[in-house]
């Protein structure tokens, strides 16, 4: 059989998902092998590389946005997933309590302290290694070096000021240590860590104002904290981001005209900046079966900008929009938007789970070799 | 736990800048890390053509993106995947197809052509957040 070459609006039509009023529907992608008869769909390297984009809205250190476009949601939704779970990062695991008289428990502290994001040399970080805990199998598990642990310490009491004004109430001023914040804990580096953590690479919280206890005169708190790396499936202390997500572009289309008070309406129904009011123009006045004829000056609603879009729907209930506006979702140009923690750049992120991912492949590739043999 | 098995093994993607000279001990602890290696069974009633895979601490992340690489293959008549149960990290997957080629090989090409997909989107991303970083410094400095 001849290859079939569907035509242009068909392929508009499979690009979209639609949004109803009160149902999503042509939700499945379509393009593989033998789902439309005489198409190819294979597996196209040079395809896609022809197709596939990446467009950037914007690229911050702690928050990047960007676009996807031309990758099957499969794809998109495993580098998300790799992204939290996956990408690994360095946090606190054990803590060592010398020494806490302060009212928070032993427990609830160091869950507290392992939450707390560090930053440091990525450099250093990158060279340092998987930490092996003790499990059934490896009694042993591997030993604390500077290759996989990082120590940090919080030493701290509080004590009376001497110099307080005496109607002095708050604690702050009353007493010294009586809080406890983040940037009290120091960097012990030990061997080849002195090399890559200096300066202002040393590993330290990336937020310095996190409180993370409260005390009074006479307590103290006193313990070693030993940080390796691990990744967010383990615990989400070691995820890298604090959101990474998608959604797909929206896509707005005014099917016959809106005009008028209508078109004022129209615009309410979305946030501001997606649709426009501009005149209806001489030229589409004159054009017959356009629906604007005898309409000349008057305004109508345009689709300025559908990446602003929330896809509310809101449009959908007005009767006097019946008809005339389809809504839809671009299937294959995903938004991205991952807020990282601190520890590495946001983009970097994505390139690691696109890394991950790789070696993901290769390792089951090897296994697979492996089982064959 | 998805990370038991992983988190045990060789660094995965940050080992970019291993240490120029290793310490003997260090490479004692890469050799026994190669050793440990994924482990994929095959289960039981395959056939040359129609073959069940279980993957070990595998979840939807690589599911969901390889029955989508094995399913662009022409020559395969099936495939998907299953989590037969939420609390064990297993994923199995299941490839049925046509009489010219077979599962291992499916599978093998759907794997090379996802390390394929991936190289080609670190090279886009690469590009394009080159080319906007640069446009921001211009407009910065303009």
């Amino acid at each position: 059989m001849a290859p079939l070459v569907p035509s242009q609006a068909e392929l508009d039509r499979r690009r979209l998902v639609d949004i109803n009023l009160e149902t999503v529907s042509n939700i499945p992608s379509t393009d593989f092998p033998g789902h439309w008869p005489g198409e190819s769909h294979e597996w196209n390297l040079e395809k896609f590389r022809n197709e596939f984009n990446v467009e950037f809205h914007r690229n911050e250190r702690f928050e990047s946005s960007f676009s996807l476009i031309g990758v099957d949601a499969s794809i998109a939704n495993a580098f998300r997933r790799i992204v939290m779970a996956e990408v690994p990062s360095v946090a606190i695991e054990f803590v060592f309590v010398h020494n806490n008289t302060s009212v928070i428990q032993d427990e609830v502290l160091a869950q507290r302290l392992g939450l707390i994001p560090l930053k440091g040399s990525v450099d250093g970080i990158n060279w340092m290694r998987w930490f092996k805990k003790a499990t059934e199998d490896d009694p042993e598990g591997s030993d604390p070096s500077d290759y996989n642990t990082i120590v940090l310490r919080l030493d701290i009491e509080c004590t009376k000021n001497p110099n307080a004004d005496p109607t002095e109430n708050d604690p702050r001023k009353l007493y010294k240590n009586a809080h406890v914040y983040a940037r009290d804990i120091t960097f012990h580096p030990v061997g080849r860590q002195e090399q890559f953590f200096t300066g202002e690479d040393a590993i330290q919280p990336v937020n310095p104002d996190i409180l993370i206890a409260k005390l009074r005169p006479g307590q103290k708190i006193d313990l070693e904290m030993h940080c390796i790396k691990g990744i967010g499936a383990d615990h989400a202390k070691f995820s890298p981001v604090a959101t990474a997500s998608y959604r797909l572009l929206p896509d707005i289309q005014i099917l016959r005209p809106i005009l008028g008070e209508d078109a004022k309406k129209f615009a309410k129904c979305f946030p501001k900046g997606v649709i426009g009011l501009e005149p209806v123009t001489r030229e589409e006045a004159a054009k017959q079966g356009s629906g604007y004829e005898g309409h000349e000056g008057e305004t109508k609603a345009v689709v300025r900008d559908a990446f602003k879009d929330t896809v509310s729907r809101e449009c959908l209930r007005h009767e006097e929009f019946q008809g005339k506006v389809k809504l839809g979702r671009v299937r294959d140009h995903f938004i991205f938007n991952i807020e990282s923690t601190g520890q590495f750049d946001s983009d970097v992120l994505f390139l690691e789970s696109v890394k991950v991912l790789k070696l993901k492949c290769a390792r089951w590739k090897r296994g697979l070799a492996d089982l064959m043999r | 736990m998805p990370a038991s098995v992983h988190s045990q093994d060789q660094d995965q993607s940050m080992m970019d800048a291993t240490a120029a000279a290793p310490q003997e001990q260090e490479q004692q602890v890469e050799q026994e890390e190669v050793l440990e290696e994924k482990r994929i069974t095959v289960l039981p009633g395959a056939t040359e053509t129609a073959a069940s895979f279980q993957f070990e601490g595998e979840g939807h992340t690589l599911g969901n993106a390889l029955r989508y690489a094995i399913m662009k293959n022409p020559q395969v008549e099936f495939c998907g995947y299953t989590i037969p149960h939420p609390s064990e990290t297993k994923m199995n997957l299941r490839i049925q197809t046509y009489d010219t080629t077979n599962a291992v090989e499916a599978l093998e090409k759907g794997l090379d052509s996802l390390m394929d997909l991936c190289d080609v989107v670190t090279d886009k991303f690469t590009a394009s957040r080159d080319a906007f970083n640069a446009s921001e410094a211009d407009k910065m400095s303009s």
